[in-house]
């Protein structure tokens, strides 16, 4: 059983905007009867470059006809400017959340709004993402597009990666090459960093520097893995070289947790931002 | 809200007479059957009597009935037990709509050096007997082929696979989990060395199942333990489980004529009058043989976990090989493996009845699931007119 929020029922209850649309000034269609998701966007867009009418098709599950029915709302008497700010994680947080699982029905959303979008604007709509080598077969999905994904969601294992676009959700032979582009990703990033470290000359940072060193170490080196086991950590506050944490989720109560704070936490943060810092945990 | 359970091959209620004779054995007969008193002496008496109930209803003798915990601990010692006692011997011979009790053991297997042989089924999901045979090597432990299957309710001819099998030499070990009291097993008239059956398939409680070992079949334990089961399964008896397991079982023996006749014909008119109302839709195995209770049902241009869901509203509990509804992507391996369209898998439905299946509770779906259908058609940018219908296959059989 999934655990749907109200806001979910509610759109897949009663979508809002189902239907077809005379003569739409804009369509956009993605999916395919065989992903098992697809969903046509209509718009009518008047003469101020707003979006005066929505219409959605959707085939797919509680979740994809929930995420339609929601972009709808939420662009409806919008510009296309404004339309094309929409994230897929907005369409999410307006259905108060979507089960992980889940996430590439948000995905579709966008996806079928930039479509549209670019079918308003007569350009044939080619993403750097559709192009490249398809890397998951059972659907279609390519090397570009799992990176995109990668970069943008901060994903770092492949079941993210299936949640997100589908791909290695099938056969699952693809998973080395995803776990490849994975490695690749976060290993030239880390390669940056490294370069741009030993780039920096050897001086001490600056406060606000250095908080920025460890917000941005934790959500890259530390978080992504706190979170595969089902745990989270939350920076609450640094004084001088003093560094306080409180643990989440699954951590929090974790009787190994305190060798997760020095051997995985303090290790990140001194290899990352400055050898000297003392990581603690704060009870919050 | 009125409920509609045609869930009955995930789980079934438990029979209030299975209940009944349950209850003693919680807080008054709790003694350890094991133990030299006669107060949990008696008990052992009635742990007996569960076998011989057990062992009735598949036509085999008590002593070659094992309790176990489920049918996933049925299956695993079936197969893990002989390949432990014929080490020599690398070799399994499976089928791809196997429950993954046996699916992913064997995958597991697989990928720890031994070689396993996986037969597909044809568009009816029916075996290819011929291939079977092909298939049995020299160095073939076992072959390990589902009786009904789970998900289509289609039967394989697991007597004849299991002459085929003895005339080879080999084990057959048969998941039978969803046939035993759906349809008549005869082990003494059977070739069949191994079977594995669950109590909450067949109105007994969840956490107890059996697995029959032909008599002379030497297999390795798989929980190893104290002395219980002779040896052959560590661990102190479920008693009131077992309890409740025997009384299913006679139970089932004299509901088994009812199956075939009334829980079949509320069946047959629950999925002509379903596909009659909501066209473009094909039932899963029609041309096989299949279990008397079972329906599943593809219904085109829409996603079964929104079928689900809509159904959940009215009160209908159902089932769906649908991506979106297993926390997977992949839609059910089996309808994969029949070869039914990706677009048909998506959209499909399985409803399975039991003996406390009303008329009523049939018609009240016949009522309210083509409805679902159409309403979640008319928001489906497919339809049949649509330019994708080319790869669909359009008709039901």
């Amino acid at each position: 059983m999934w655990d749907y929020s109200e806001k979910v029922k509610d759109h897949f209850l009663n979508p809002r905007n189902v239907g077809d649309m005379e003569n739409p000034d804009a369509v956009g269609e993605v999916g395919s009867l065989a992903c098992g998701d697809a969903l046509k966007l209509m718009l009518k867009i008047d003469a101020g470059d707003v979006i005066s009418d929505v219409k959605f098709k959707t085939f797919g599950c509680g979740s994809a006809i929930a995420s339609a029915s929601a972009l709808t709302e939420m662009i409806k008497g919008k510009t296309i400017a404004e339309a094309e700010k929409v994230a897929d994680s907005d369409i999410a947080e307006y259905l108060d959340g979507l089960p992980e699982q889940k996430m590439h029905c948000s995905v579709m959303g966008r996806e079928a709004l930039e479509a549209a979008i670019a079918n308003y604007r007569g350009i044939k709509l080619e993403k750097a993402v559709d192009e490249g080598t398809i890397v998951c077969k059972c659907f279609g999905v390519t090397d570009n597009k799992i990176a995109h994904e990668v970069r943008e969601h901060k994903l770092t294992t492949i079941e993210q990666v299936t949640n997100y676009c589908k791909a290695g959700g099938g056969c699952q032979s693809c998973h080395p090459q995803i776990q490849a582009i994975i490695d690749e990703i976060w290993h030239k990033e880390k390669e940056k960093e490294i370069i741009k470290k030993a780039q920096k000359p050897v001086k001490k940072l600056t406060n606000i520097q250095k908080m920025k060193l460890v917000q941005e170490t934790i959500e890259r080196d530390i978080r992504p893995a706190l979170l595969a086991d089902g745990g989270d950590i939350e920076l609450i506050d640094i004084d001088g070289d003093r560094v306080m944490v409180s643990f989440r989720g699954s951590c929090s109560s974790c009787p190994s947790s305190g060798v997760t704070l020095k051997s995985t936490v303090e290790a990140k943060l001194r290899e990352f931002v400055t050898d000297t810092l003392i990581v603690e945990e704060v009870l919050s | 809200m009125k409920v509609v359970y045609a869930d009955n091959n995930a789980t079934t209620k438990v029979a209030p007479e299975v209940l009944e004779e349950m209850l003693p054995f919680f807080s008054e007969y709790y003694g350890n059957p094991s133990s030299m008193h006669i107060f949990g002496g008696q008990v052992a008496k009635k742990i007996d009597k569960a076998r011989q109930q057990v062992a009735d209803i598949i036509g085999a003798r008590p002593e070659e009935i094992l309790f176990t915990s489920c049918g996933t601990e049925s299956d695993n010692t079936a197969i893990l037990g002989i390949l432990r006692a014929n080490p020599g011997k690398r070799h399994i011979v499976t089928s791809r709509v196997e429950h993954p009790a046996v699916y992913n053991l064997c995958t597991y297997l697989a990928q720890n050096g031994y070689h396993v042989t996986e037969l597909g089924v044809d568009r009816n999901g029916m075996l290819n007997v011929d291939e079977l045979s092909e298939s049995v090597r020299e160095d073939t432990a076992i072959v390990s082929i589902m009786h009904a299957n789970n998900e289509t309710g289609v039967i394989f001819p697991i007597e004849e696979i299991a002459g085929i099998v003895k005339q080879k030499g080999t084990f057959l070990h048969t998941d039978a989990v969803q046939a035993v009291g759906k349809i008549p097993i005869n082990l003494a008239e059977s070739a069949i060395d191994l079977l594995t059956l669950s109590g909450h398939k067949l109105h007994a409680p969840k956490g107890v199942g059996a697995l029959y070992i032909r008599k002379g079949t030497s297999i390795a334990p798989f929980i190893i333990g104290g002395h219980q089961e002779k040896n052959r399964r560590g661990g102190t008896e479920n008693v009131p489980s077992i309890i409740g397991l025997g009384k299913a079982c006679e139970l089932a023996k004299k509901f088994m004529a009812e199956e075939q006749t009334r829980v079949k014909q509320l069946r047959d008119r629950l999925e002509s009058e379903i596909v009659a109302k909501a066209p473009d839709a094909i039932i899963n195995g029609y041309k096989s043989p299949r279990l008397p209770n079972t329906t599943n049902i593809s219904f085109e241009y829409v996603e079964g976990e929104a079928i689900l869901l809509l159904l959940n509203e009215k009160g209908i509990c159902a089932s769906s090989g649908s991506a979106c509804t297993s926390g997977s992507l992949e839609p059910s391996h089996v309808l994969r493996a029949m070869g039914v369209p990706f677009t048909a898998v998506h959209g499909s439905i399985r409803l399975s009845l039991s003996r406390y299946t009303t008329t009523d509770d049939v018609e009240y779906m016949i009522e309210h699931l083509p409805p679902v259908v159409r309403r979640l058609r008319e928001i489906s940018p497919y339809n049949r007119d649509s330019k994708f219908q080319g790869h669909i296959s359009a008709g039901y059989i």
